[in-house]
Parts: C-alpha cells; structure tokens; sequence
C-alpha cells in the first residue's frame, strides 16, 4: 500500500528525517509511535505532499507518490480547524469537493455520516457554535468523507472525552474493515495494543523498531513469569530454578510473585519446584507492553546518542 | 470541477454574502453623498447671515450720502447721531453696527459692533465703499462709467487636445477630477482588498485549517484562489458603486448628492473614455495581483493581525509615497521625469499612471509600464508563492525579513 523508502528531511538547523523507511500494507491499521518532536509530523506531511522529501522516495499502491494520489488519501492533523465562520454543512462538502467529489454526491454521503454520529441537527450551524468534541467529530467526517483508501490520523483521540473517543475509536476499526488501510500517529500506548497490526518507532530521526505488534511484544518476552501461591509466604534458599524480581505481594491468603527463570530452565521446571512446597493458583507469562518496550527503546536510544 | 475555482468560489461567496460586504456596499455611497451635502450646506453663505444687520452709518463728511444700498440682511441707517451715541446703543444691539466713516480720512472706515463683524458682512462694506469711490473718482476724471462697464470682459479658457481623430474639447477641471478620483480609487482598493487577502490568509493559519486544505490543494493553488477570490469581490463591490451611484443621481437628479470618487471617476470620462477605463481596469487588476500576492506572503509569515506591522511599512511605503506625490505634484506636471518613472516602476505604476491616463501619455511609455506590471505580479506572485508555502505550516516563530529570505530558498 505504502513503501517510504530512505527518507531524508532536514530543516535549517536539525535533520527532521534520518534515512526513514517503512513499509505499510494493505488493509492494515499501522501505528506511527514516537516522542514528540521525534519526526512523526514530517513524515506524515511528506505523504501527503504538504513536503518534499531532500531524498528518498515514497511508493502508493506500488506508484510513485503524486498529486493523483491526494484525493485516496483523507488526512486528520493533530492540529485541528475548520473556518470558524462557514456553516458546518457546506464546509464538509467544501473539503469533500476539494478531494474530488461532486457536489451531490458529498451532500448525501455527508447526510449518511451526520445521521450515524447524531449529528443531523447541526447541519446549519457555524463551527464557533460548536463545543471542541463536536468540531473534532465534525473534522473526522470531512476525514472520511471521500472515501480514502489510505486514512491517516496524528494523534486521533487526542481532544475528545472518553465517549466520544470510543466512538470515533468504532469508526475507524469499521472503516478499517471495510478496506482502508489506518495511518495513524500517536504517544499513547494503551491504544496500540488494541488496534495496531504494526507499528514503527521513530526517535530523534531515526527509526528504531517496526514490525508486527504481536511479534514484537513476543520478540521482548525475557522469561518472567507471575506466580500466585495460596498459604504461607514461601522463603528461597537459592536452589530455585529462578530468581525473584521486585516485590513480592503478600496479601492474607493469596501471595504473588515475579520471578525471572534461571538460564535453561522452563516454566515446567518452576512448576516441577513449587508444587510440592505450596498450592498453585496461577503461573502466567510477563509479555512486556508496548508501553515498556516503547520506553526501554526511547531511553536505550537516547543514552547511546549522548 | 478545477480546484482553484472551488477555493476562488469559496473565496467569493463567504466574502460577498457577509453582511459587512452589504453594509459597506451599501453605506459608502451614502456616506459619500452625506460628506457632500455637509460641505455644500457649509460653503454655501446664504447659511451664513440670516438675521437682518442694521448698519448705522456715521459720515460727517456725507461722503457716501444716498449710495450705500440695502440688501436682503444689512440695512444701511444713515444717520444724523453722534458716533457716541450710537456706540452707546448698538452695544445693547446683538445684530446692529456702527459704521464710522471719519471726516478728513474717509478711506479708514470703522465697524463697531458688540460682536465681531463676520467677514460676509464687512466684505459686502467694503465691495460697496469701494465701488462708490472708484465711481466717483471716475465721474470726476471725466470717464463714462456706462461705456466703461460695457467694456468689461468675460474670458474662459477651454483646453483643445489636439488629436488623430479631431480636436477635442475638454475642461481643464474634469482632466485634474480624472485624474485625481482615478488615483485615489487605485490607491484605495490596493489597500482595502490587499488587506482583506492577508486577513484570510491569516484566518486559515490561526484557525488552523490551513493544513488541511494544502493536503487537498498546492499551497500555490489556495493563494491564487484566495487572491482572485478577493479580487472578484472588489470588482463586485466597484460595479454596485457605480450602479448605485448612478441610480441615487438619477432619482434625485442631482448629481453632486453622489459626488463619491467612483462617480467622480465615471462622471469626468471625457471622449476617450473606453481608453481611460481600459487602462483603469488595467492597472487595477495588475496592480492588486501585485500587491496582494505581497500581502498574502506576510500573512502566511504572522501568527497574528497585530504583527503585521513590521511588513507592511516596507511593503505599502511605495504606494504611499506615489498616492501623496499624486494628489499634490503629479497631476500638476504628468509629464516630468519623476511622473514618468514612477509610471513606469511596476510598484508605483498603478497609481502614478492613472494620474498620467487622463493628460496625454506616450504609447510607448504606457506599453513599457503595462508590460513590466505583468511581468512585476509574476515576479511578486512568484516570489509570495516560495515564501507563502512555508509560512502557513510555522507557527509560533518570530519572523523578520531574513528569515523570508531563508524559506525563499526553501527547497520543496
């Protein structure tokens, strides 16, 4: 769907871009994570031809990026705005026709989506009128209007109250079911694990993960477990398959534990060790999240740039 | 449908359906006719005296004896009294004077009144104390004051054009109206629709839209669009003041009630008035091409209205200079070297020209200067362009004009 091959993009005074490159297929919901100023706008702006790349190039649907390729995108910035004084109707159907819709055909695809977020009534209303939640829901329809095959979003859910997020959260994994593929930048963790197939991590210019959520997350395991033992707190004399790390939780009946596995061992081993000496309740593995794993990386990358 | 014309479309329909572009479109004409009718009523003097002045004239001499005539608000009383006396009663008078004509010196007369005499009055004294002193004096020299007044002349000059298609009678008065109003009118609308760009400009960028638009649009689309948006509506805006101007005359049928520049403009076209509005039309739309695609650079520059300020001196310096140079030596000497420069420089032309249109300009010299304005907006338009584009997407950066220089050398 989208290739960027070793994209560079330097502003006078620092390097936005550094030899980026990604690949995003089709039908996906990929997620563009990174601290702020890590570079993720620039890149963004190069897709969609608001910048040009000093090098590099940017591949849609296996062409190279030009203007035919505007009107498959739609384009939600972090930034957000409409003009304050239009009526919020004909503003739609003005940014539709600007991707190439006609006129008709934006006033009843428009009338569709205000029906569907409840939005019928506001059809006359100029934006000032409008509290922030409702412009930014305003903004998402104008987003999707034409139909883009590629949907980009910087920071989506950033502005909007937790209802309205799951709202607008439904409306693109929907749409990303119908075929469009999701672009979409962002800081918060706790949401990529629930939508993103694959993520790239891009800091100081540089990227420095992609790949599969999944895989990744699996890629960090490093043999941690939680064990959940009920009776007396056990005490360790050193010939444990294992280590305790952190903490141990020590509640009346139930006690929990981290434990990283000695070299070689297993999860059997640990099994094989403890049942003799207490009741099992629980033995789970520790998948890092990808909120650790993001900050292990930000951190480890920053430190050996210094 | 083509892109620029939907943004030109937008542009225009939001502008013109503003109540603030009725209003104005509206009340400019009227406000136009008001100022006039204010300055008619003021410089007419029959506003000026209305009570009845009752002149007390003392003349011992009896100098002026059955000469000095009434008129309709100073009656002359040619008294027996003492200038004491009188002097004792016209002060308890508001609208009574004395006039003291002394015996041996009869040319240094005198009014004493409670108030100050207005000039209207002491001039109406004096017109008539001179005319009877040079009629007498006359008489005495033995001249015929009737032959003499039969040879008194009434000479008006009117100024022929001596033209290929005729000679051409037109006042000299209409020329200068022409002149002037044509100035003032490009002048004005430079400023008024340049600045109504720039506003937009800003408008997009503060309101954050703009990012928006240039990922559906070139940035240099949104300005062209912009700018001719802008520059419809002025054109729009021209043609209802004309009209409007044109019908207010027509049902009051006076024509100084609408006397704004606009019908100034249209009501001096003398013959050659096809060529005079061509090159109106002309220097307009180059010249608002130029300058707005100026104004749209710095707007893109700012984050706000209010720091404008800095650009817009430089930018606007060149007009200035040329509309006060118009109004006080331009029109006076269209044809000296400094008028034929500065109609001829692509940012003073649209003003300086119009001052020159309506006297005689050398075809040459108005092809040499429409040729550079055409080549002068698309250096300006250019050159906005490269600046425009990464104006719009820097927020919260303090701008001068080196950094300008710096985005104009931005690569894509």
């Amino acid at each position: 769907m989208l290739s960027i091959r070793n994209i560079v993009k330097q502003y006078a005074g620092h390097r936005a871009l550094d030899d980026v490159s990604l690949e995003v297929e089709s039908g996906q919901v990929f997620g563009l994570l990174g601290p702020n100023g890590a570079g993720k706008t620039s890149l963004i702006r190069i897709i969609n031809q608001i910048t040009a790349p000093d090098s590099g190039e940017v591949f849609f649907n296996g062409e190279q990026l030009n203007q035919s390729h505007i009107d498959r995108i739609g384009y939600l910035p972090e930034e957000r705005g409409l003009y304050k004084k239009m009526e919020i109707g004909e503003q739609m159907i003005y940014l539709a026709r600007l991707k190439g819709l006609s006129r008709d055909e934006a006033q009843k695809r428009l009338k569709f989506w205000f029906e569907k977020l409840g939005m019928e009534t506001w059809w006359k209303k100029k934006i000032e009128e409008l509290s922030k939640g409702m412009q930014q829901k305003a903004q998402f329809v104008a987003t999707v209007l034409h139909e883009p095959d590629l949907i980009i979003l910087d920071e989506p859910f950033s502005g909007f109250d937790p209802v309205n997020a799951e709202v607008i959260k439904d409306e693109i994994l929907e749409l990303n079911k119908k075929g469009a593929t999701i672009l979409f930048s962002t800081h918060r963790m706790e949401s990529v694990e629930e939508l993103c197939h694959s993520i790239a991590l891009i800091n100081k210019s540089h990227k420095i993960l992609d790949g599969k959520v999944k895989a990744i997350r699996n890629s960090y395991r490093n043999d941690t477990y939680f064990v959940e033992y009920s009776g007396t707190p056990l005490s360790f004399d050193g010939a444990e398959p294992f280590q305790i790390v952190g903490d141990a939780l020590v509640d009346d009946e139930r006690n929990t534990i981290k434990i990283k596995l000695a070299e070689g061992k297993t999860s059997n081993d640990v099994l094989q060790y403890l049942i003799p000496k207490t009741h099992i309740n629980m033995l789970q593995e520790v998948i890092p999240s990808m909120h650790e794993i993001f900050i292990e990386k930000v951190n480890a990358n920053s430190l050996s740039h210094e | 449908m083509n892109k620029v014309l939907l943004i030109i479309q937008r542009e225009y329909l939001t502008r013109v359906r503003k109540k603030s572009f009725i209003v104005m479109t509206l009340l400019v004409p009227a406000l136009f006719a008001l100022m006039y009718k204010v300055i008619a009523y003021v410089a007419d003097d029959k506003n000026d005296v209305k009570v009845t002045h009752i002149v007390h004239v003392v003349d011992s001499a009896e100098v002026y004896k059955d000469k000095i005539k009434d008129s309709q608000y100073i009656k002359f009383d040619y008294s027996k009294r003492s200038l004491k006396d009188l002097k004792a009663e016209v002060k308890e008078q508001e609208n009574d004077l004395v006039l003291y004509i002394p015996s041996y010196t009869p040319d240094k007369t005198q009014i004493f009144a409670k108030k100050k005499a207005t000039l209207s009055l002491s001039d109406n004294i004096e017109r008539q104390l001179n005319d009877i002193k040079s009629g007498t004096a006359l008489v005495k020299a033995g001249i015929d004051t009737a032959k003499l007044h039969a040879t008194k002349s009434n000479v008006t000059v009117s100024a022929t054009e001596m033209t290929e298609t005729g000679d051409q009678s037109t006042s000299i008065g209409a020329t200068y109206a022409l002149s002037f109003a044509g100035a003032i009118l490009i002048y004005m609308s430079l400023f008024i629709y340049g600045a109504q760009v720039m506003r937009g400009v800003i408008e997009e960028k503060t309101s954050r839209i703009i990012e928006v638009i240039v990922s559906s649009v070139k940035p240099f689309q949104l300005m062209m669009g912009k700018i001719i948006g802008v520059g419809l509506v002025g054109l729009t805006q021209f043609v209802l003041w004309i009209s409007l101007s044109a019908l207010v005359s027509y049902l009051t049928g006076k024509n100084a009630a609408v006397a704004s520049p606009v019908y100034t403009f249209i009501h001096n076209l003398g013959a050659n008035a096809g060529y005079e509005l061509g090159c109106f039309i002309f220097y307009w739309i180059s010249g608002f091409l130029l300058y707005s695609a100026l104004f749209a650079a710095v707007g893109s520059a700012v984050d706000s209205e209010t720091e404008t300020q800095q650009f817009m001196f430089p930018i606007t310096l060149p007009l200035l200079f040329t509309y006060i140079l118009s109004v006080s030596y331009l029109f006076q000497k269209p044809d000296s070297p400094l008028a034929v420069w500065l109609s001829i420089i692509p940012f003073t032309a649209p003003v300086a020209m119009m001052v020159r249109v309506p006297f005689v300009v050398p075809p040459w010299q108005l092809g040499v200067s429409m040729v550079l304005m055409v080549a002068g907006f698309i250096f300006t338009t250019w050159v906005a362009s490269r600046i425009y584009r990464v104006g719009i997407l820097m927020y919260g950066k303090k701008v001068n004009f080196k950094e300008l220089g710096k985005w104009f050398f931005y690569k894509e």
